[in-house]
């Protein structure tokens, strides 16, 4: 029987997501009620619920890609994929005010600017204080600062080595995960209320992942103003 | 039909790309420049201009609103795959850098919202409360 029921769930993988991901976000939205009482967002808990299966199922399989590494849910992949995800971001810039979006052109513009800028620098500085003293090593330790997608493309091209790299795509990956986790919390002193605002946290903040999950728990209709900024980062960097 | 929205929403993502493909190349960096931005640009500027002409109908919106709203739990499943053991096993470097970049980063976000809204006065304020558009979509 449950041989029969595995088989259903791995050869649907992304009906199986739906499920499980619906288990998820009703389970976050139950904690949210009962045990905060509303304080911390139902989705900023299952994002937190989503990292934690994510480390156990890296864990579990020693794969790359989390949850998704175990055949049973290999569906999450495709669900959380770069294709549904832009999918569903693009989707939300239905909800733009135009006229919103055109006030804060140019705050999105420099923030854009000093948000590649600023984390190169950090990174760079805190390579070398860890005894990375070459151009090519703090460069991309520098750029994986800015978006964990940048520190490769970087690395690469600048001939780093692979632990340097692995380190860099590693900075990229605590940066999103912190940025995920810490909006909600900090978001009364980003003062994260218009959406200029979000324009602002979009193009400093960096990582499209960690700044659009860190917007929907912290305001849903934020979203697409913090997304669209932020999804000029990559080719910035 | 709602296939007319998401269909709207698949061309506009799908041009959006290309353009942003299109872009990089012209820059020489190969990899996509803002192509998810431009789709996003298209998208409200081919709802801007549907409905003006009154050619967007209830279900037509809808094919793209529900999209919108799978965004949360696409997020959530973008959150199962993420790389959670190499990130933490990447080390005090990894981890200092990461939480310096992201304070250093929270602090100017913080320092620009507030002088925007100093130098605009509060006029801006109560205009987005006023805005019926806005209460709508609280």
């Amino acid at each position: 029987m449950i041989d029969i029921l595995e088989k259903a769930a791995a050869h649907n993988g992304l009906v199986t997501a739906f499920a499980v991901v619906g288990l998820v976000v009703l389970l976050s939205g139950w904690i949210s009620r009962r045990l905060t009482f509303g304080r911390v967002h139902g989705s900023a808990i299952a994002i937190l619920i989503g990292l934690g299966l994510a480390y156990w199922g890296g864990k579990v399989s020693g794969g790359h890609k989390g949850l998704a590494d175990l055949s049973l849910f290999g569906g999450i992949g495709l669900m959380g994929g770069a294709m549904l995800r832009d999918f569903a971001i693009v989707a939300t810039a239905f909800e733009v005010q135009a006229t919103e979006a055109r006030k804060a052109g140019l705050v999105g513009a420099v923030s854009l600017l000093l948000g590649t800028v600023l984390p190169f620098i950090v990174g760079a500085c805190v390579a070398r204080a860890f005894g990375y003293s070459d151009a090519v090593s703090m460069a991309t330790i520098g750029a994986g600062a800015v978006t964990y997608i940048v520190g490769p493309v970087t690395g690469a091209a600048i001939g780093a080595s692979s632990d340097v790299m692995a380190l860099s795509i590693a900075t990229g990956l605590v940066k999103a995960i912190i940025v995920m986790v810490g909006t909600p919390i900090a978001a009364r002193f980003l003062v994260l209320k218009t959406p200029r605002s979000a324009m602002v946290f979009g193009g400093l903040a960096g990582t499209v992942s960690g700044v659009s999950a860190g917007l929907a728990a912290t305001d849903r209709k934020l979203v697409p103003y913090g997304a669209l900024v932020a999804t000029f980062h990559t080719g910035l960097g | 039909m709602i296939i007319y929205g998401t269909a709207l929403l698949a061309t506009c993502h799908l041009l959006g790309i290309f353009l942003g493909d299109v872009l990089g190349q012209a820059l020489g960096v190969k990899t996509n420049v803002g192509g998810v931005g431009i789709a996003m640009l298209l998208l409200i500027a081919a709802r801007l201009w549907m409905q003006k002409r009154e050619i967007l109908p209830k279900l037509t919106e809808l094919g793209v609103e529900y999209w919108g709203a799978m965004y949360i739990p696409v997020v959530v499943a973008m959150a199962a795959q993420q790389d959670m053991v190499a990130a933490l096993r990447g080390g005090p470097v990894a981890v200092l850098s990461a939480i310096l970049t992201v304070a250093v980063c929270a602090c100017v976000i913080s320092a620009i919202n507030r002088s925007e809204r100093r130098e605009e006065g509060p006029a801006p304020a109560p205009r987005l409360h006023d805005n019926p558009l806005l209460t709508e979509a609280e």
